[in-house]
């Protein structure tokens, strides 16, 4: 089977709706499956992997939300599962993410090191 | 003449939103019509593009009815696809993400297409001899 | 040697992250790759004579990359010829392209 990269850069897309963010539950679900598969966030996308996210509390009329999303944890077990994790650091530079801000598990990669990241994945899904 | 090549497709918009939609399509029968099986993985939105129910509308604004207007619907589009894959021996098989399906009362959809999972995907893309994938925003 | 197929369907005057794809397609042309770079959709307004998009299109070629447009795009947009080295193609190639042995497809 062949390496995939998973490319996430589109970002609270359907999270509350979804209880998560839809790539990276196909993520998980294809990992569970057996897929050899990394994962890229870049874009805004790279406030995935921000620590202490927290979109509980909605409410709609009577109807309460009983379980929000809770994107950072779902990185941190897709890491735990074995998905290498990558994140595109100038664009967390550029959003005013600092390593402080963020989860641990998650390899930071510049964008000139791209081109190599893709060479060493013979499928590329840009989500 | 079947090729005995294959494309697997994964799709991700909702019919009436995206040029994607009809990229896709058109992908499909441009390998379709070359003699090539396709697979394809409707997840979320994209379970919407089979739904049986539909319909042609006439159109206020061009002052047309239904029949003069005929307004092509995705389920028409796609259902003259598995007939094209019909006629030209070769197989298109038309993923609809289950749990999308699901959570969108989708269920009702034309001839053709199956409920699978992120599971079947990843099968058909494996066995394929290539795999695009066409993403929202 | 992979053959990359990059499909780039976002309008370059919409889109900032346009660039990030461009640098992408340039960057894998630079380690000796094969690229074509396919435009479709909004994609391919870059391609309008004197847009101020042209000299993305100079650009990509003096990385080699190959640029193929959409023919229907082309004409939805009626666009009836695009700039010069912009070869027009229409859903068939695109398929022929896909389905050659290596090859890896990615869609923006």
């Amino acid at each position: 089977m062949p390496k995939i990269l998973n490319i996430v850069e589109t970002a609270y897309r359907a999270t509350i709706e979804e209880q998560d963010d839809t790539i990276l539950w196909l993520t998980h679900a294809l990992k569970n499956a057996g897929a050899d598969i990394s994962l890229l966030l870049r874009a805004n996308a790279v406030n995935y992997a921000v620590k202490g996210q927290d979109a509980s509390g909605l409410v709609f009329g009577e109807a309460s939300m009983a379980h929000s999303p809770e994107i950072d944890k779902d990185l941190e077990k897709l890491a735990a599962k074995g998905v290498p994790v990558y994140l595109v650091e100038e664009d967390a530079k550029e959003r005013g993410l600092s390593d402080a801000d963020l989860i641990s598990g998650v390899k930071k990669i510049s964008r000139r090191d791209l081109p190599e990241l893709i060479d060493q994945h013979p499928q590329v899904w840009h989500w | 003449m079947a090729s005995g090549k294959t494309i697997t497709i994964a799709i991700m918009d909702a019919p009436y939103e995206s040029a994607n939609s009809t990229t896709a399509l058109r992908i499909i029968h441009a390998a379709l019509q070359q003699g090539h099986n396709v697979n394809v993985f409707a997840y979320e939105g994209a379970v919407n593009l089979t739904m049986k129910a539909q319909q042609p509308h006439a159109n206020p604004v061009k002052g047309t009815t239904v029949e003069q207007e005929q307004h092509p619907t995705t389920k028409d589009w796609i259902a003259s696809l598995f007939k094209l894959a019909k006629d030209k021996g070769v197989k298109l098989d038309w993923n609809n993400c289950g749990l999308c399906v699901d959570e969108r009362g989708a269920g009702d959809w034309i001839e053709g297409p199956r409920r699978g999972s992120p599971k079947d995907f990843l099968e058909a893309s494996s066995a394929s001899d290539a795999t695009l994938v066409i993403p929202t925003k | 040697m992979a053959k990359h197929i990059f499909i780039e369907s976002r309008d370059p005057f919409d889109s900032a992250d346009v660039d990030y794809f461009s640098e992408l397609v340039q960057g894998i042309a630079n380690r000796g790759q094969e690229v074509i770079l396919f435009l479709v959709q909004n994609g391919v307004l870059a391609t309008r004579r004197g847009s101020k998009h042209n000299e993305r299109i100079t650009q990509f070629m003096k990385h080699k990359v190959k640029v193929v447009a959409d023919g229907f795009s082309l004409r939805e947009r009626g666009i009836s010829k695009p700039f010069d080295g912009v070869e027009v193609a229409d859903m068939d190639h695109l398929v022929k392209l896909l389905l050659e042995p290596g090859t890896k497809a990615i869609w923006h």
